[in-house]
C-alpha cells in the first residue's frame, strides 16, 4: 500500500505540471487479439500510478490504411489521438505533426538499439520513441538439413544451392510442389525490406546513405539482384511476386518449402500447436552475401509518437516515456515476445526463459538495417515505391538489373532534386 | 427506333396541347418541378460541393498533405511544366498514362462481359421457375460482400500454392501446373476483371431485370401467339425497351469500373502493371502526401471519365434529358 | 428438342448459381477453421467448430458494428429514395430547361474517386461537427447513392406511360399527390431495386466509415472486419474474418428474400390500377 502511495505520489509530482486534475488520453495501438491486451494492460497500469484515465482508439491492422488514417487526423490538425503508434518508417513521414520530445527522452535513447535509435530521429530531434523491434529472419527447416545433410547455410550462394537441393530431392520424394525458399515479392513495402537485406548484405549499401546519398546504381547491388532474380521459377514458386507476409508462411507452414524470409511472428505460429512443422523449424540471421558480407536483417517495429495536437500533451509524453520504459518493456516481451528495443533487456534471465531465441535475436538486432527513412523524410515512401518497382520488374525479368537500377538512380536524383526534406 | 422512343415523340407535344391554357399550366409544372429537384440538388451542393471544388483548387497548387494551410499557387505546373528544358507533369507521366489505359482496358472488358452476363441472369431471373426467389439471393451473395473482404477472399483462393482455384483447376486436369493468377502481369489484369465480374454482375442483373418487371406483358402474349422465335423476341421487342435502363445500368458501372480502386489494391497492391488511375491518385494523395499532384490526377480523372461518358451516351444516342433522336 | 433445352436452362441456373455462391460457400468452410488449416483447401467442412463466430462477438461490440450499420443503410436507402423519387418526377415527367445539365451535374459528382473527396469531406464532417457520429456518414455515403437513385428512378420514370398522370392532372391533382398516389406503386420495382442497392452500397463502404469514426462503438461492419488483427501485426485472422464476413452477408440474403417479391409484383398490380 504503501508503495503505491509512493508511486501515485511520484507520477503526480511528475505530471503536476501538466494538469491539476486527471485527463484523457487517447492512444492508438493495435485493434483486437493478443496484441491489444498487452497493450491495454500496459497503460491500465500508467493510468491507475497517475490517475489519469486512457482510451484506446483501434486503427486498421493494415499499416497503409493504418498511415493515411493518422495523416488524414494528423493533416486536420485533430487532436482525437494523442499518442500514435507509428512504424519505423514514418517518423519522417509524420515529422512535422509530432511532438518534440528531444528534452525528456534525451537521457533514454542511448540504452535504445542504435538502428531503433536513428529511426526515432529526425534532424537530430528525438519525434518517437522505439517500442519493439523486428527484424528479418531465415527460417530454415532443421530436418530436411539433417536429412540432406547440409548446414545452416551462411551465404546466399550456400542457400541457393541448399534449397536447390532440398528441392530437388524432396519432389524425387513425390512432394510435387515443394520449395526451397519464399519470402515476400509482392510489390509493397514489404519488398523494400525484403531487397534491402540482399543488396545491405554484399554491403551494397542502402539505397540513399545517411549523409543522403543515392546509392543504389552499384555492381554489388546489381549483383543481389541478379541472385534473386535467378530464385524465380527454380527454387522460389514464380507466385512469391504476389506474396505478402502471410502467404510466404502459409507455404513454409503446411511444410512446403525448405527456407522462408520473414519477421519474428512466425515463430510463435509455426512452433503452434496445430503447425505441421512443429519442433522442425530453426531460425537463422539472413545469409552473408558473400564472404565478405555481413549478416543483415532490414528493421522493423514500432515507435510511439505524441501528437502535436494533443490537448494533453505533456500527460501523452509521460504515457509514452511509460510504456517504451524499461519495466513496461520486460513486461510485454515476457508476456507477449515483444522484442524490446532495450538493449540491457537482451541480457534479461526472464526475457530469456521466455524467449529462449532472444540471444540469436540480439545479434540480428545489433546487425540490423534501417530503412533510408529518417534521411529521406517526407520522400521515403516515393523512394521506397520507386526502389520496389524496379525490384519487381527486375524480379519478373521484366528488366536487367543494371539497367533498372540506372534509371533507379536516376528517378531517385529527379525526386530529390530539391534536397530531401 | 425503339418503341418507347416513339411513343415519348408521340405524347410530348400532347403534353403541351393540355386544355386550359398552355403556358399556365406549364409555368405551374415547372415551378413543381424545380421545387421537387430542390432538395437533391440542395442536398448534393451541401456535401459534395466543397470536397470537389476543393479537389479542383488544390490541383493548382503545390499543397502538401502535411501542411495543407502552407501552399502556393502554381497554375499548371502539376500537370504539365517545363523545368531546365525539360517537361514534366503528370500529362507527361508514363507511369499515369499507363494506369489510365489499364483503367479504360479494364472498363472495357469488365464492362462489356458484365452487361452481357448481367442480362443473361436477368433473363433467367424474369423466368419462372421452382426457386426463383432463392436464386435471387444467391445471385445477389456477391454484391453483399464488403469488398475488403471479397477482394482478400479472392487473393487467399486465387494463391498459387495453396489456392482452392488451381486445386480444382488441378483436380479437374484443365490445367497441369498451377497458374500464378495475380503475380504475373499477363494475368493479373484479366484475374481483375474476373473477380470484378463476379462481384458486380449482380448490379447489372438486378437493374435489368427490375427493366423487364415494368415491361407490359401484353407484349409477350402477342409474339408468342404468333409464334416468333423467343431469340427474335429479345432482340426486336425487349432489347429495344430495356434499353434505357441498360444504358444507365452500363454508365453507373463504367463510373465505378472507370474509378476502380479497391479490388486492384488489394490483389496486386501498388504494382505499376496493374495501376488504376485511382491507385495512381491514392499514392500521390496518400503515400506521396502530394496534394497538388494527387489533386490534379483525380481532376484529370474527373475530365476522362466525363469525356468518356460523353462519347458513349453520343454513340447510344442517349441523351440526359432522356428525348430519343 | 422441349426437354433439351430445359436441361440447358438448368444447367445455365446450376453454373451461374455455382459462380456466385462458391466463394460465399468456402468462407463458410473458412469460418469454421483455424490456424493451419488455413493452408490447405477443403471442399467440406470437417467440423462445425463455432469458436470463430463466438470470437468475432467476444473481442469488439460487433453487434453494436452491425446495428450502425443497419442504421446507416437503412437512413441513406430512405434518403436517397426519398430525394431520388421527387427529383426524377420532375426530371423525368417535366420538361424544363437546363434539365439535361442539371441531370449531368449529378451524374458528375459520381466521376470523382472517393478518396479525392475524403479529405474534403472529413473537414466538412468536422465541421458540421458530425466527427464520429452516424449522421456523419449518412450524410458522406448520400454522396455516393444520390446521383445513381436519381438517375435509374429518372430512366424508370420515363419509361412509364404517359396517360396515367394526364388522367389524374384532368381530375384535379396536385403534381405531390401525383406522385404519392399514382407513381409510387408504379415505382415499385424500381424503387425496391435501386434502394436495395443503394443499401448494399452504404453496408458495403469502408473508406469514409473508417475515416470518419474513431471510436469501436461508432464502427460500421467494414472496418470493424478491417480493424481484425491476429496476435501480432502480421498475422491474418483468417478464420474470424471470414465468419464475420458470413455474419454480415446474411441480413443481406434475408432483405433480398424479402424483398423480392416486390421486385416482381410492382407493375403487375400498377397496371391493373392504371
Amino acid at each position: 500500500m504503501a508503495r503505491l502511495i509512493a508511486s501515485l505520489a511520484l507520477a503526480a509530482g511528475l505530471i503536476a505540471s501538466a494538469s491539476a486534475s486527471a485527463v484523457e488520453i487517447a492512444i492508438s495501438c493495435s485493434a483486437l487479439g493478443k496484441e491489444y491486451e498487452i497493450c491495454k494492460q500496459g497503460v491500465d497500469a500508467w493510468a491507475a500510478r497517475t490517475g489519469n484515465t486512457v482510451k484506446i482508439v483501434s486503427t486498421p491492422n493494415s499499416a497503409t490504411e493504418r498511415l493515411a488514417l493518422y495523416q488524414q487526423l494528423l493533416a486536420a490538425g485533430a487532436g482525437d489521438i494523442d499518442v500514435f503508434q507509428i512504424d519505423v518508417v514514418w517518423t519522417g513521414i509524420l515529422a512535422d505533426h509530432l511532438h518534440d520530445l528531444t528534452a525528456k527522452a534525451r537521457g533514454d535513447i542511448g540504452g535504445h538499439l542504435p538502428a531503433m535509435a536513428e529511426t526515432s530521429q529526425v534532424n537530430g530531434k528525438v519525434l518517437a520513441m522505439p517500442w519493439f523491434a523486428d527484424a528479418g529472419l531465415l527460417y530454415y527447416r532443421q530436418d530436411l538439413l539433417d536429412k540432406y545433410k547440409r548446414p545452416v547455410p551462411q551465404t546466399w550462394a550456400d542457400l541457393t544451392e541448399t534449397a536447390r537441393i532440398i528441392q530437388e530431392g524432396e519432389r524425387k520424394d513425390g512432394k510435387g510442389d515443394f520449395w526451397g525458399y519464399v519470402w515476400q515479392g509482392r510489390a509493397y513495402e514489404g519488398l523494400t525490406t525484403v531487397a534491402l537485406e540482399w543488396i545491405a548484405s554484399t554491403n551494397g549499401g542502402t539505397i540513399v546513405d545517411e549523409k543522403g546519398e543515392i546509392t543504389v546504381e552499384n555492381p554489388k547491388a546489381a549483383e543481389a539482384l541478379k541472385t534473386a532474380a535467378g530464385w524465380v521459377g527454380t527454387i522460389t514458386p514464380e507466385g512469391v511476386l504476389n506474396y505478402t507476409e502471410e502467404e510466404a508462411r502459409g507455404v513454409f507452414q503446411a511444410g512446403n518449402s525448405a527456407f522462408m524470409r520473414n519477421w519474428p511472428y512466425a515463430w510463435a505460429l509455426a512452433q503452434g500447436a496445430d503447425s505441421s512443422i512443429k519442433g522442425k523449424v530453426g531460425i537463422a540471421p539472413l545469409p552473408k552475401g558473400g564472404p565478405d558480407g555481413r549478416h543483415v536483417g532490414t528493421l522493423g517495429g514500432q515507435l510511439l509518437a505524441v501528437s502535436k495536437y494533443s490537448k494533453n500533451a505533456d500527460a501523452a509524453i509521460d504515457l509514452v516515456m511509460y510504456l517504451t520504459g524499461q519495466e513496461e518493456q520486460k513486461r510485454r516481451a515476457v508476456q507477449g515476445s515483444f522484442n524490446p528495443t532495450i538493449v540491457s533487456l537482451y541480457g534479461d534471465a526472464d526475457i530469456a526463459r521466455a524467449n529462449p531465441f532472444i540471444g540469436e535475436l540480439a545479434d540480428v538486432f545489433s546487425n540490423a538495417v534501417a530503412r533510408p527513412a529518417s534521411v529521406t523524410g517526407q520522400n521515403y515512401n516515393k523512394v521506397s515505391t520507386e526502389f520496389f518497382n524496379t525490384v519487381h520488374a527486375v524480379l519478373s525479368k521484366r528488366a536487367q538489373p543494371e539497367q533498372a537500377l540506372n534509371r533507379l538512380d536516376r528517378d531517385l536524383k529527379r525526386i530529390k532534386r530539391n534536397g530531401w526534406q | 427506333m425503339s418503341m418507347s422512343g416513339a411513343a415519348l415523340q408521340a405524347s410530348a407535344p400532347a403534353q403541351e396541347r393540355v386544355p386550359g391554357g398552355r403556358s399556365s399550366l406549364t409555368r405551374s409544372r415547372v415551378r413543381s418541378a424545380w421545387i421537387f429537384v430542390a432538395p437533391t440538388l440542395v442536398v448534393l451542393a451541401l456535401i459534395a460541393g466543397w470536397p470537389l471544388a476543393r479537389t479542383i483548387w488544390f490541383s493548382f497548387t503545390d499543397a502538401s498533405l502535411n501542411s495543407l494551410d502552407d501552399y502556393q499557387f502554381i497554375g499548371f505546373e502539376n500537370y504539365l511544366a517545363n523545368y531546365d528544358g525539360e517537361w514534366l507533369g503528370l500529362l507527361t507521366d508514363p507511369d499515369w498514362w499507363h494506369s489510365v489505359w489499364n483503367t479504360v482496358w479494364f472498363t472495357g472488358v469488365s464492362v462489356s462481359i458484365e452487361t452481357v452476363l448481367g442480362t443473361i441472369v436477368a433473363l433467367i431471373l424474369n423466368a419462372s421457375f421452382p426457386g426463383r426467389g432463392l436464386m435471387r439471393a444467391v445471385i445477389l451473395i456477391p454484391w453483399a460482400i464488403p469488398t475488403v473482404v471479397s477482394a482478400r477472399m479472392w487473393n487467399w483462393m486465387l494463391h498459387d500454392q495453396f489456392g482452392v482455384i488451381n486445386d480444382m483447376l488441378l483436380r479437374l486436369g484443365l490445367i497441369a501446373a498451377p497458374i500464378t493468377w495475380t503475380a504475373s502481369p499477363d494475368t493479373a489484369l484479366w484475374t481483375v476483371v474476373m473477380v470484378d465480374v463476379w462481384k458486380t454482375t449482380p448490379f447489372m442483373a438486378l437493374l435489368i431485370l427490375a427493366a423487364l418487371q415494368m415491361l407490359p406483358g401484353d407484349i409477350y402474349e402477342a409474339a408468342k401467339v404468333d409464334g416468333v422465335h423467343p431469340v427474335k423476341v429479345f432482340f426486336r421487342v425487349t432489347l429495344p425497351l430495356i434499353r434505357p435502363a441498360l444504358v444507365v445500368a452500363v454508365i453507373f458501372r463504367a463510373l465505378d469500373a472507370l474509378r476502380v480502386f479497391d479490388l486492384i489494391y488489394v490483389l496486386t497492391a501498388n504494382s505499376r502493371d496493374t495501376m488504376s488511375m485511382s491507385v495512381f491518385a491514392r499514392q500521390q494523395l496518400v503515400d506521396f502526401q502530394e496534394v497538388g499532384l494527387g489533386s490534379a490526377a483525380s481532376t484529370l480523372i474527373f475530365l476522362i471519365i466525363a469525356l468518356l461518358i460523353v462519347i458513349a451516351m453520343a454513340a447510344g444516342r442517349v441523351r440526359p434529358s432522356g428525348e430519343a433522336r | 428438342m422441349k426437354i433439351l433445352a430445359r436441361i440447358g436452362f438448368w444447367l445455365l441456373v446450376a453454373g451461374i448459381g455455382l459462380f456466385s455462391i462458391f466463394p460465399f460457400y468456402y468462407a463458410v468452410i473458412s469460418s469454421f477453421r483455424s490456424g493451419n488449416d488455413l493452408f490447405s483447401v477443403a471442399y467440406l467442412p470437417e467440423r462445425l467448430d463455432l469458436s470463430n463466430y463466438v470470437a468475432v462477438f467476444e473481442r469488439q461490440p460487433f453487434g453494436t458494428n452491425i446495428l450502425n450499420s443497419i442504421v446507416v443503410a437503412a437512413s441513406v436507402v430512405a434518403l436517397s429514395l426519398a430525394l431520388g423519387i421527387t427529383a426524377a418526377y420532375a426530371f423525368g415527367r417535366i420538361r424544363f430547361r437546363g434539365r439535361s445539365l442539371l441531370l449531368m451535374t449529378i451524374l458528375a459528382v459520381s466521376m470523382f474517386p472517393q478518396v479525392a473527396v475524403l479529405s474534403g469531406m472529413f473537414e466538412l464532417i468536422r465541421g458540421f461537427g458530425l466527427y464520429n457520429t452516424l449522421p456523419g456518414l449518412i450524410l458522406a455515403n448520400l454522396m455516393l447513392t444520390l446521383p445513381f437513385t436519381v438517375w435509374v428512378l429518372t430512366t424508370f420514370m420515363r419509361e412509364l406511360p404517359k396517360e396515367i398522370e394526364e388522367a389524374a392532372f384532368v381530375d384535379g391533382a396536385t403534381p405531390w399527390i401525383v406522385v404519392r398516389r399514382v407513381f409510387l406503386p408504379l415505382m415499385m420495382p424500381a424503387a425496391v431495386t435501386t434502394g436495395l442497392l443503394a443499401f448494399i452500397v452504404s453496408w458495403n463502404e469502408f473508406l469514409f466509415a473508417l475515416t470518419f469514426t474513431l471510436t469501436n462503438e461508432r464502427r460500421t461492419v467494414p472496418p470493424a472486419i478491417a480493424l481484425m488483427s491476429g496476435s501480432t501485426a502480421y498475422e491474418l485472422p483468417w478464420g474470424t474474418i471470414m465468419a464475420a464476413s458470413v455474419i454480415v452477408t446474411l441480413p443481406i440474403i434475408a432483405l433480398v428474400l424479402v424483398f423480392q417479391r416486390k421486385i416482381v409484383a410492382g407493375l403487375t398490380a400498377g397496371a391493373v390500377k392504371g
